[in-house]
């Protein structure tokens, strides 16, 4: 088990209270596997990551275990925990623009990580830094090595911060929606070279995102988050086969698909009502039940996630759904 | 009435660049001979990647910029041959929803207000109607006739939208361009937008066009699509031929990288090249799959009859893959879904 994360909650102390952003959120990575974490804006993906990273900001309180290769993480302090992160961890962001550093060329980015981690020379250090470019598709690498941020490409950004994350040889990378920013044909670039990457060096992959398609294609198993907390965990293709959360049923049903719906043209779509809750008020009980079509009476307590099937847990009352099929 | 309601006729707009000490230094060729037509009531997608030209396009159709050569004929009338108090006038008919519901909004004006203006402006109702046809165009919207005293802050990103969708409503307009009207979303909030803006375009009998690189709300809501790449437009058509049985390498490059497709491979390589020096010949032939020698010297022309491309091996092409009816959760999953029925009023 390359990561294993126990009941993580992490707290900010905002003007307006405390606001609790994750809340006993609990899953493991193992070596060459993928897990996406999926769920709308808000949902605490990016803090999920920013703790797994030791990147808390200093209004954060963090409690429940994160393990990497067995060891604790949140007890380490920030010292000893930047110098495991160095050697373990990589992340690949959102916006390469504002991870690299504009006044520094590409190679000289990629140069630095291994010089710190590798303990290279300079010279050396900058040949494998062109030779990493290269490693992760960027034509004419040796020039794009000379390079400065803003003349690359979104594309070609995300590709330098691919080279930076392998530099480490990391046992696992989070890619925190590292195709978000980029175009259709340049995202399907992206995520094929992780998962080429993935499948050559064995790392682990945290892959966060919003798009239920990209989980399909490229992910091994899956937590859907609500408002804070895991609504669903499943092995990819169980999620999309056999959905035990209303909110995952309701997500599914929300993007149009390509092939035209089995409504068509102008169809209602599936949706949600609503929208997602304030987490400085959450609602009682299920998170979900204000926005829910199954709530009950019994939704004002938290329902906890459960294994409804071996590696398949939802957090709902109404689980297994059938049963309100058969109502 | 057979007319368009909309046409646009060999349509160019170049942006010139400026050096520091301001001289001229090329240009950024956003769109460079674009013609469509978008007929009565019908819903037509322009498609295409960021800075292939769309949301230039829709501002020049609807007159907000002006083009450097080509026409817009709005209801058999060229727009750029109007004089400013006629074209004023003629804005009541043509609307635009924008991308971002927070940016769109003027903080410091009521929802009410916001939505009452264009009612003034084009001295719609007469004075002391205004409120009920706003209370009106709220329930039209999905939102409730308080929600007038309200301000823009107050609400969350889908019902800013629902209030942008009521303000370009307000004006009864013949033809409403929405650019990219639901990506700033979440994702359950989208398809909420999308299926008023469905509703919208059914009962009111709208002629729209929608601007968006989300091909999924496009193939559910548009009668046509247009495929734009590097300014100019690759391939045209009914939505559900384009879709089905794409002309154009780059259409099916766009539909097999759409995620959940279960392609893992991508279908084409490399960045789309720089606007402001396109590629000779075809544009896509640095990217494409299948270029040949022709492609790198000639421009294709998009040619064929209702459904165009502008590929010089449209005919010789092997046939696309098709979309395969994946539906993991089949009949289960859509049974469960029935139960997300979109109630009525919100907020
Ligand atoms: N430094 C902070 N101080 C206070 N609240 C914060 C801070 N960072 C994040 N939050 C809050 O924590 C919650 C979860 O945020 P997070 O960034 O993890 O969402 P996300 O799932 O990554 O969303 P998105 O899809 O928009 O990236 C949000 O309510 C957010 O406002
Ligand atoms: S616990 Fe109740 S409210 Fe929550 S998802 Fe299940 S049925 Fe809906
Ligand atoms: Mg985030």
């Amino acid at each position: 088990m390359v990561l294993d994360i126990r009941g993580l909650a992490v707290t900010f102390r905002t003007d307006r209270g405390p606001l609790r952003a994750v809340d006993d959120l609990s899953f493991s990575v193992e070596a060459g596997r993928t897990l996406a974490v999926v769920g709308e804006s808000g949902c605490g993906k990016s803090v999920t990551a920013l703790a797994i990273m030791g990147l808390l900001p200093p209004n954060a309180r963090l409690s429940g275990s994160i393990r990497l290769h067995g060891r604790e993480m949140s007890t380490l302090n920030p010292a000893e925990w930047r110098r495991r992160r160095g050697r373990e961890l990589a992340m690949v962001f959102q916006e390469p623009m504002t991870s690299l550093n504009p006044a520094f060329t590409a190679g000289e980015q990629v140069a630095e990580v291994l010089r710190l981690h590798e303990r290279l020379g300079e010279r050396a250090a900058f040949d494998r830094a062109v030779a990493l470019l290269d490693r992760v598709r960027i034509p004419d690498a040796a020039r794009r090595a000379r390079q400065y941020p803003h003349q690359l490409s979104g594309g070609m950004r995300q590709r330098v911060m691919i080279a930076m994350a392998l530099a480490c040889k990391p046992r696992l990378l989070i890619a925190d929606e590292p195709t978000t920013a980029l175009d259709v044909t340049v995202q399907a670039q992206i995520l094929a070279l992780l998962d080429e990457l993935k499948r050559e060096t064995g790392t682990a992959v945290v892959l966060i995102t919003h798009d239920l398609g990209i989980v399909a294609d490229h992910a091994d198993d899956v937590v859907v988050m609500y408002a804070g907390r895991a609504a669903e965990r499943a092995p990819a293709a169980r999620l999309f086969a056999r959905p035990e959360h209303p909110y995952t049923v309701g997500l599914l049903g929300a993007a149009p698909r390509i092939e035209g719906g089995p409504g068509g043209r102008m169809s209602r779509l599936a949706s949600i009502e609503g929208t997602v809750p304030d987490l400085l008020h959450p609602p009682e009980g299920c998170r979900f039940a204000p926005r829910c079509p199954f709530h009950g009476t019994d939704c004002t307590r938290q329902p906890p996630l459960a294994e409804i099937e071996p590696g398949h847990a939802t957090a709902c009352w109404r689980a297994p759904l059938d049963q309100v099929l058969a109502a | 009435m057979n007319e368009p309601l909309l046409e646009l006729r060999d349509l160019r707009k170049h942006f010139p660049l400026r050096d520091a000490l301001g001289r001229a230094r090329g240009a950024v060729r956003a769109v460079d001979g674009v013609s469509l037509a978008v007929a009565r009531g019908t819903v037509l997608a322009i498609v295409g990647e960021s800075g292939c030209g769309k949301s230039t396009l829709g501002r020049l159709a609807l007159r907000l910029i002006e083009p450097d050569a080509g026409s817009v004929r709005f209801d058999g009338e060229d727009l750029r041959a109007l004089s400013p108090a006629a074209l004023r006038a003629r804005r009541r008919d043509m609307q635009l929803i924008f991308q971002d519901p927070f940016a769109s909004l003027d903080p410091r004006m009521t929802v009410g207000a916001a939505i009452a203006e264009p009612l003034r402006l084009h001295r719609i109702v007469p004075r002391g109607g205004e409120a009920s046809r706003v209370a009106e165009l709220l329930e039209r919207v999905g939102l409730r006739p308080e929600s007038a005293q309200r301000w823009p802050h107050e609400f969350s990103g889908g019902q800013r939208q629902r209030i942008a969708i009521a303000r370009a409503l307000a004006s009864g307009p013949r033809l409403v361009i929405g650019d990219e009207p639901i990506s700033a979303l979440d994702v359950s909030v989208q398809a909420q937008v999308v299926n008023l803006l469905a509703d919208l375009i059914r009962d009111l009998g709208l002629t729209f066009v929608l601007i968006s690189h989300d091909l999924g709300v496009v193939r559910h809501i548009a009668d046509r699509v247009a495929v734009m790449y590097l300014g100019s437009i690759v391939e045209e058509g009914a939505a559900a031929t384009v879709f089905a049985a794409p002309r154009h390498p780059y259409t099916r490059a766009l539909l097999a990288a759409v995620p959940g497709r279960g392609i893992k491979a991508p279908p084409i390589e490399g960045d789309v090249p720089s606007p402001i020096a396109p590629p000779a010949g075809c544009r896509f032939h640095t990217r494409c799959p299948h270029a040949e020698a022709l492609c790198r010297e000639q421009p294709p022309i998009l040619a064929g009859g209702d459904h165009r491309a502008a590929c010089h091996l449209q005919d010789r092409l092997p046939p696309a893959p098709p979309l395969q009816e994946a539906e993991p959760g089949g009949d289960r999953l859509r049974r469960l879904q029935a139960f997300f029925q979109p109630a009525g009023t919100e907020a």
